[in-house]
C-alpha cells in the first residue's frame, strides 16, 4: 500500500529516468558525430567509412520513425520503405525541377520539407482506411501499399519545359514536351542526376530533429494516449480516447520522418529508382527496430548502425560476406532476445554488480521492453 | 539489460571504427584495376562472369609481360546490384589502392558510382552498364552498346534484312534496360519502314504472358520483339507455342542464356533471333581460345557475353595505358587524364568485335552481331 506522497515521488523518479534516457540518446548521437567528424577533418578515415556516414544517418532515421509505429503505437507496418520512396521521389523531383534557380542550401532545405510533407500526406491518406484494421491485417495492407507505390512510380514519367510540368504514365514520348524540355522522372529508370546535397552534418541534424519529435511525442498527452491504445484498446476507447485519431497521428508523423530519410537517401546518390524501396528494405528497417528492442530508441539507433555497417565491414571475407552477415544476425538476435540468453545475462550481471539488488534489474528490463 | 546492450553495442561500433581506420595499399610498380559487380544476389551470374573474364585477361597480360613492363593486379568488390552498396564497394576499392575501375556491371549502380568517380576523376570503363546515364562524365567509357543503340540497331537489323514489317513488342516496364530498348526501337522503327502493331508491358516477376501474346496475335504481328531477360523469355516462348502463335521472335543481349534455362524445351527456341556481341561457339580463333581458357580456369563454366565484355575491357585499358605510356606511380587522377585522351586513339580487336571509342561521349563503335538458333546452337547471321 502506497500513499499519495509516495506516488508523486514515484512519478518524479520515473520522469527523471525518462529525461535521463532521452538525454542519453542526444549524447550518443552528438558524441558519434564529434568523433567521426574529427576523423573526417583530420583525414583519418577510410573512404569506405566516409561514404557510409550518410547512409547510416538514413537508416537511423528510418528505424527511429518506424519505432514510433511499431513500438509506441503497437502496429506492425511492413510498408515503411514505401514512405521513404515517396519522400525520396518527391524531393528529388523538386530539386531537379528547381535546378539552379535557388541556391543549394535553400533548395535542399525546401526539398526536405517537400519530402516530409508529401510522405506525411501519404501517411494520412493510407492511414485513414488502413488504421481501422488491426494486427496482421494491418501488416498485410501496409505491405501492399509499399508495392503499389513502387509500381506506380515505375510507370511515372515527368518532365519540365517552358509550359510547366508534364506527367504521363505511358512513355516519355507521351509527355508532349517542347524539344528544350527536360525529362526528370524516366519511368523505371527513375531519377538520375540529383544534386549531391546530403552531408553527414545534415544527416545528424535530421537525426536530432527526429529524436526530438519522437521523444517529445512519447512524453506528451498525445503520446500517452497513443500508448494507451496500444496497451489496451478497449480500455482506451471506454475512457473516450479516439483510437483511430491517435493511431493516425503516430502513423503520419512516422511516415513524414521516413520521408526525411528518403530525402537524405535521394540526395546522396546520383541515381534513384524504386528497386531499392521494396519489401526487403521495409523488413530490414523492421529488423533494426526488433533487434534494438521494440519501443527502445537507443536500441534502434545502435541496431541500425551496426547492421548497416556490418556487411561493409565484412568485405574482407569476399564471397562469404553475406553468409557471415546472416549468421551474425541470427546470433545477435538470439543473444538479445532468447530467454536462455536473457537468463544468462542477468546472472552474469548480478555477479558483476553484486552490490545491486536483483529486483532492480528486473524493473529495468521491463522498461527496456516497453 | 538495457545498459548491457548499450555497452556491447558501443564496443562493437568502436571496434568497427578501429578496424576500418587502416587502409591497405597495393605494392609499388603494379597497376591496380578495381572491378565492381554483383557477385551475390539475383544478378550474380553477370557479376561473376565479369570478374572471371577480367581475371582471365589480367592473368594473360601478366604472363606476357604486363602493361608497359608493369604487372597488373585485379581487386574486386561485390555490390549486390544495389546503387548504395555499389558506392560503398567503390570507396572500399579506393581504400585498397584502385587506380582505375572496370565496372560497374549493372546499370543503376553504375550511374551512382559514375557520379563518385567523376568527382574523384577516376577512370571508369563499364563492361556492361548499358543505361545512357552510366557514362555522363568524360572519365567514363563502356564496352557494350547503350540501350538506345541496341534498340535502334535491332530495328535497323530487322529493317535491312527484311525480316518483317508488322512488329509486336512485349517489354518489362519495371526494368530500365527493357524500357530503354523499347523506346529507342519504337523511335527507329518508322524510318526502317516497320509498323509497331502492338506494344504491351509487363512488370517484374510475371509468369503469365498470354494477354500480351494475344494482343500481338490479334494484331497479326509477324515478328515479336522481346527486349528483356531470358528467364521471362523462356516462359513467353512456351506460352506462345501453347496457343499456336508462331511469329519470328527477336531478342537483345539479355536473351543470351535462353538455352541454359532448366527444364526448358530448347526446340521452342528454334528460329529465335537475338542481337548479342558474343557467342561461345563462334569459330574465330580468338573466341575459341578464350572459351577454352575460361572453361579450364573456372571448372568447365561456359562464358557468357558479360565475361567477354570484361575481357575486352581489360585489353582496352591495356591499350590506353600503352598509348599514354603510363606507369603505376601516377595517381588515379593523372592516369584518368591520360587515358581519357588515349581511348580515342586505340582500336581493340576484341571478342565482341573491333571496337573504337568516341572520347567525347565514351560510347563504343562496333558492328552489331546477330545470331539465330538452329538445332539448339547459335548460328551467326551476317
Amino acid at each position: 500500500m502506497r500513499d499519495m506522497g509516495n506516488n508523486t515521488e514515484l512519478v518524479k523518479r520515473m520522469r527523471r529516468k525518462t529525461l535521463r534516457g532521452n538525454l542519453l540518446n542526444y549524447v550518443i548521437v552528438l558524441g558519434a558525430y564529434a568523433i567521426l567528424q574529427t576523423m573526417v577533418m583530420t583525414g583519418n578515415i577510410s573512404s569506405l567509412l566516409k561514404g557510409l556516414l550518410v547512409p547510416l544517418c538514413v537508416y537511423v532515421i528510418a528505424a527511429l520513425s518506424l519505432n514510433l509505429v511499431v513500438g509506441i503505437s503497437g502496429e506492425l507496418s511492413l510498408g515503411h520503405a514505401g514512405f521513404m520512396c515517396v519522400g525520396a521521389y518527391s524531393s528529388a523531383f523538386f530539386s531537379n525541377a528547381v535546378g539552379t534557380a535557388l541556391p543549394d542550401i535553400l533548395r535542399f532545405i525546401l526539398a526536405i520539407f517537400v519530402g516530409a510533407a508529401v510522405a506525411g500526406l501519404f501517411g494520412i491518406l493510407i492511414g485513414i482506411p488502413v488504421l481501422r484494421l488491426k494486427g496482421d491485417y494491418l501488416a498485410i495492407v501496409t505491405l501492399a501499399f509499399g508495392e503499389i507505390i513502387k509500381n506506380l512510380l515505375n510507370v511515372l514519367y515527368a518532365g519540365i519545359d517552358s509550359n510547366g510540368l508534364h506527367f504521363s504514365t505511358k512513355s516519355a514520348m507521351d509527355l508532349g514536351m517542347e524539344p528544350t524540355g527536360r525529362q526528370i522522372i524516366k519511368g523505371a529508370l527513375g531519377i538520375s542526376g540529383t544534386p549531391k546535397n546530403s552531408t553527414f552534418t545534415v544527416g545528424i541534424i535530421l537525426i536530432l530533429i527526429t529524436l526530438m519529435v519522437v521523444q517529445n511525442l512519447i512524453n506528451s498527452r498525445a503520446g500517452r494516449a497513443i500508448m494507451s491504445t496500444r496497451d489496451n484498446r478497449i480500455a482506451a476507447e471506454s475512457i473516450g480516447i479516439p483510437v483511430t485519431k491517435y493511431k493516425l497521428l503516430a502513423f503520419s508523423i512516422s511516415a513524414s520522418l521516413a520521408g526525411c530519410a528518403g530525402v537524405l537517401y535521394a540526395h546522396n546518390l546520383a541515381t534513384l529508382n524504386t528497386k531499392k524501396f521494396d519489401y526487403n528494405t521495409s523488413i530490414l528497417i523492421l529488423v533494426f527496430v526488433v533487434l534494438g528492442g521494440i519501443g527502445n530508441l537507443t536500441g534502434s539507433i545502435i541496431a541500425a548502425v551496426i547492421l548497416t555497417a556490418l556487411p561493409e565491414m565484412l568485405r574482407f571475407l569476399n564471397n562469404y560476406r553475406m553468409l557471415i552477415y546472416a549468421i551474425v544476425l541470427i546470433v545477435i538476435m538470439l543473444f538479445n532476445w532468447a530467454p536462455a540468453a536473457l537468463d544468462m545475462r542477468s546472472r552474469l550481471r548480478s555477479r558483476i554488480f553484486k552490490n545491486r539488488g536483483s529486483g532492480n534489474g528486473k524493473e529495468e528490463e521491463q522498461n527496456g521492453n516497453a | 539489460m538495457k545498459k548491457m546492450t548499450k555497452v556491447i553495442g558501443i564496443c562493437a561500433a568502436a571496434a568497427m571504427v578501429m578496424t576500418t581506420g587502416t587502409a591497405a595499399f597495393a605494392e609499388e610498380g603494379t597497376f591496380t584495376i578495381g572491378a565492381i559487380g554483383p557477385v551475390t544476389g539475383a544478378a550474380a551470374a553477370y557479376g561473376i562472369s565479369v570478374m572471371n573474364g577480367a581475371q582471365l585477361a589480367v592473368d594473360e597480360i601478366n604472363a606476357s609481360g604486363g602493361i608497359n613492363g608493369y604487372q597488373v593486379e585485379l581487386i574486386t568488390a561485390d555490390d549486390e546490384h544495389d546503387a548504395e552498396k555499389s558506392v560503398n564497394a567503390y570507396n572500399d576499392l579506393k581504400d585498397k589502392g584502385m587506380q582505375m575501375l572496370l565496372g560497374t556491371v549493372t546499370s543503376a549502380p553504375c550511374i551512382a558510382v559514375e557520379g563518385e568517380a567523376l568527382n574523384d576523376n577516376m577512370f571508369l570503363l563499364t563492361p556492361s552498364g548499358s543505361a545512357v546515364d552510366c557514362i555522363t562524365g568524360e572519365n567514363a567509357f563502356r564496352v557494350c552498346f547503350a540501350d538506345p543503340a541496341q534498340g535502334a540497331k535491332s530495328a535497323q537489323f530487322i529493317g535491312e534484312h527484311g525480316l518483317a514489317t508488322k512488329i509486336g513488342i512485349i517489354y518489362d516496364s519495371s526494368d530500365p534496360y527493357s524500357t530503354g530498348i523499347m523506346e529507342s526501337f519504337v523511335a527507329e522503327a518508322d524510318s526502317q519502314g516497320l509498323e509497331v502493331v502492338s506494344n504491351e508491358a509487363f512488370s517484374d516477376n510475371r509468369t503469365d504472358f498470354s494477354a500480351q501474346l494475344n494482343k500481338a496475335k490479334d494484331a497479326e504481328a509477324e515478328l515479336v520483339f522481346l527486349p528483356f531477360y531470358y528467364q521471362e523469355a523462356a516462359l513467353v516462348l512456351k506460352q506462345a507455342s501453347d496457343m499456336g502463335f508462331a511469329p519470328t521472335f527477336f531478342g537483345c543481349d539479355g536473351m543470351d542464356g535462353i538455352l541454359t534455362v532448366e527444364n526448358f524445351d530448347t526446340s521452342l527456341a528454334e528460329g529465335l533471333m537475338l542481337l548479342t556481341p558474343f557467342t561461345p561457339n563462334a569459330e574465330d580463333e580468338m573466341t575459341q581460345n578464350f572459351v577454352a581458357a575460361y572453361e579450364e580456369a573456372f571448372d568447365g563454366l561456359v562464358p557468357i557475353q558479360f565475361g567477354a565484355d570484361a575481357y575486352d575491357g581489360i585489353y582496352a585499358m591495356k591499350a590506353a595505358l600503352e598509348d599514354a605510356d603510363a606507369n603505376p606511380d601516377m595517381s588515379a587522377s593523372e592516369l584518368c587524364d591520360l587515358m581519357k585522351v588515349s581511348m580515342g586513339n586505340i582500336t581493340v580487336e576484341g571478342l565482341t568485335g573491333t571496337i573504337t571509342w568516341d572520347p567525347a561521349t565514351g560510347e563504343p563503335e562496333k558492328e552489331p552481331k546477330a545470331v539465330v538458333i538452329e538445332n539448339g546452337e547459335y548460328v551467326s547471321q551476317d
